[in-house]
């Protein structure tokens, strides 16, 4: 099967990254300016520097999980006392009062998501350096499906965001953000970008490459 | 006409689909385009009712909570001041372009793309803005924000008498109305219809 001749990177062109308008590839000397001719969007076959790019961000996001797990991400302040809440102790708390349902969405939020995002993007980005040829279908959709929910890690940043405005009841009660918020909007943050940086397309590349 | 795969670089034929399908990659399975009916109109009608809520829910508090018979209550801006007040100037400023700056963008773009091509002509760099909010729309958190409400309604309960504010009901409605607009979207024809003539 001459499944080769049917990419758009082999026959000299390529699909715009913002419009997906089919663009002929440009001379190589020009190759720096080429724009989409419909929507102004730079051209390139690959998504530049992607598995450079998304080992560094990924670095990133798993040294910055450390101290958003550890630390606390709340401080609470009752009459005096002050109680420090980390992710982990809030998912406890949960399970205690036996709110089972925000226990679990919790965990799924703050601390599933996030570690699947982080080993889900590594598998792929070992799985393209070794031109695995296993499953692309299956690891396309993976590659979908955390780009799709990483979002969702937000929860927590904003059940604290609206907790820190509205409990003010003078010296009865207050509660303030705590450094884990930081890291842990930091982890979101750069595993979204970790996620836009990866090229889908190099998982299908290595199907192409040990063709011929 | 033929269109590479965004996500697997096929060379995929473009084909005349029946209103409400989708057509989807035929080899890695992604959605390439879909069919939608009226979608310039609906996508419009729901940018102005999008608009409409999202002034409703950043006007009037989210949550009221009765303590000690102390009243205190918070609006979304109320609650990035907050965080920005305790030097957390990086997670409030997350907070606001998730919450606040994103989807009035979204929506506020929309109606500007959108108006002229009703009306037959091209915005002033159309092209431009709408490549622009192609790359917002995933920091648009609003429905995450919304999970957000509902879990600090849960947690605040064990502490105090909370009551949902109107903007409540209001970012429920801006919800649903935000994933109606990109539901009826259909990206390739706005390209077409805003584009620099390519042919």
């Amino acid at each position: 099967m001459t499944e080769t001749s049917m990419i758009a990177m082999n026959s000299s062109l390529t699909s715009c990254q913002s419009c997906h308008l089919l663009c002929q590839m440009p001379e190589v000397d020009n190759w720096h300016h080429a724009t989409c001719p419909r929507c102004g969007e730079r051209l390139h076959v690959r998504k530049p520097n992607s598995i450079v790019r998304t080992w560094a961000l990924l670095l990133a996001a798993y040294i910055l999980y450390v101290p958003a797990n550890v630390f606390p991400i709340m401080k609470v302040t009752t009459l005096g006392y002050t109680e420090s809440d980390t992710i982990l102790s809030g998912v406890f708390y949960f399970i205690e009062t036996g709110s089972w349902l925000i226990a679990i969405i919790i965990f799924t939020a703050s601390i599933f998501i996030p570690l699947l995002k982080l080993l889900t993007l590594t598998g792929l980005l070992i799985s393209v350096r070794r031109k695995s040829r296993w499953r692309p279908r299956d690891r396309a959709r993976l590659y979908r499906l955390i780009e799709g929910i990483g979002r969702w890690s937000m929860v927590d940043i904003y059940v604290v965001t609206l907790m820190v405005a509205i409990v003010k009841i003078g010296a009865i009660a207050s509660i303030e953000a705590a450094p884990a918020a930081v890291y842990f909007a930091a982890v979101v943050v750069i595993t979204m970008f970790a996620a836009t940086s990866f090229d889908p397309r190099l998982i299908w590349d290595n199907l192409e490459d040990t063709d011929e | 006409m033929i269109i590479a795969c965004h996500e697997c670089d096929l060379l995929n034929s473009v084909i005349d689909i029946p209103v409400g399908t989708t057509a989807r990659c035929a080899r890695c399975g992604v959605a390439l385009y879909s069919r939608k009916k009226n979608s310039i109109e609906r996508t419009l009608a729901w940018a102005i009712a999008g608009l409409v809520f999202f002034v409703l829910a950043n006007a009037y508090p989210i949550l009221i909570m009765k303590s000690e018979g102390v009243l205190s209550e918070t609006t979304l801006f109320e609650s990035v001041k907050a965080l920005y007040a305790q030097n957390m100037w990086g997670v409030a400023a997350l907070v606001f372009i998730t919450c606040i700056l994103v989807p009035f963008i979204q929506l506020a773009g929309l109606l500007y793309i959108l108006i002229p091509i009703r009306l037959n002509h091209s915005a002033w760099q159309a092209p431009l803005l709408f490549r622009f909010l192609r790359k917002l729309q995933p920091w648009g958190m609003m429905e995450v924000f919304m999970l957000g409400i509902l879990v600090s309604i849960v947690k605040l309960s064990d502490m105090a008498a909370v009551m949902p504010g109107f903007s409540l009901y209001a970012f429920a409605a801006l919800v649903l109305v935000l994933t109606a607009t990109v539901s009826s979207m259909d990206p390739y024809l706005i390209w077409e219809k805003t584009g620099v003539r390519h042919d």
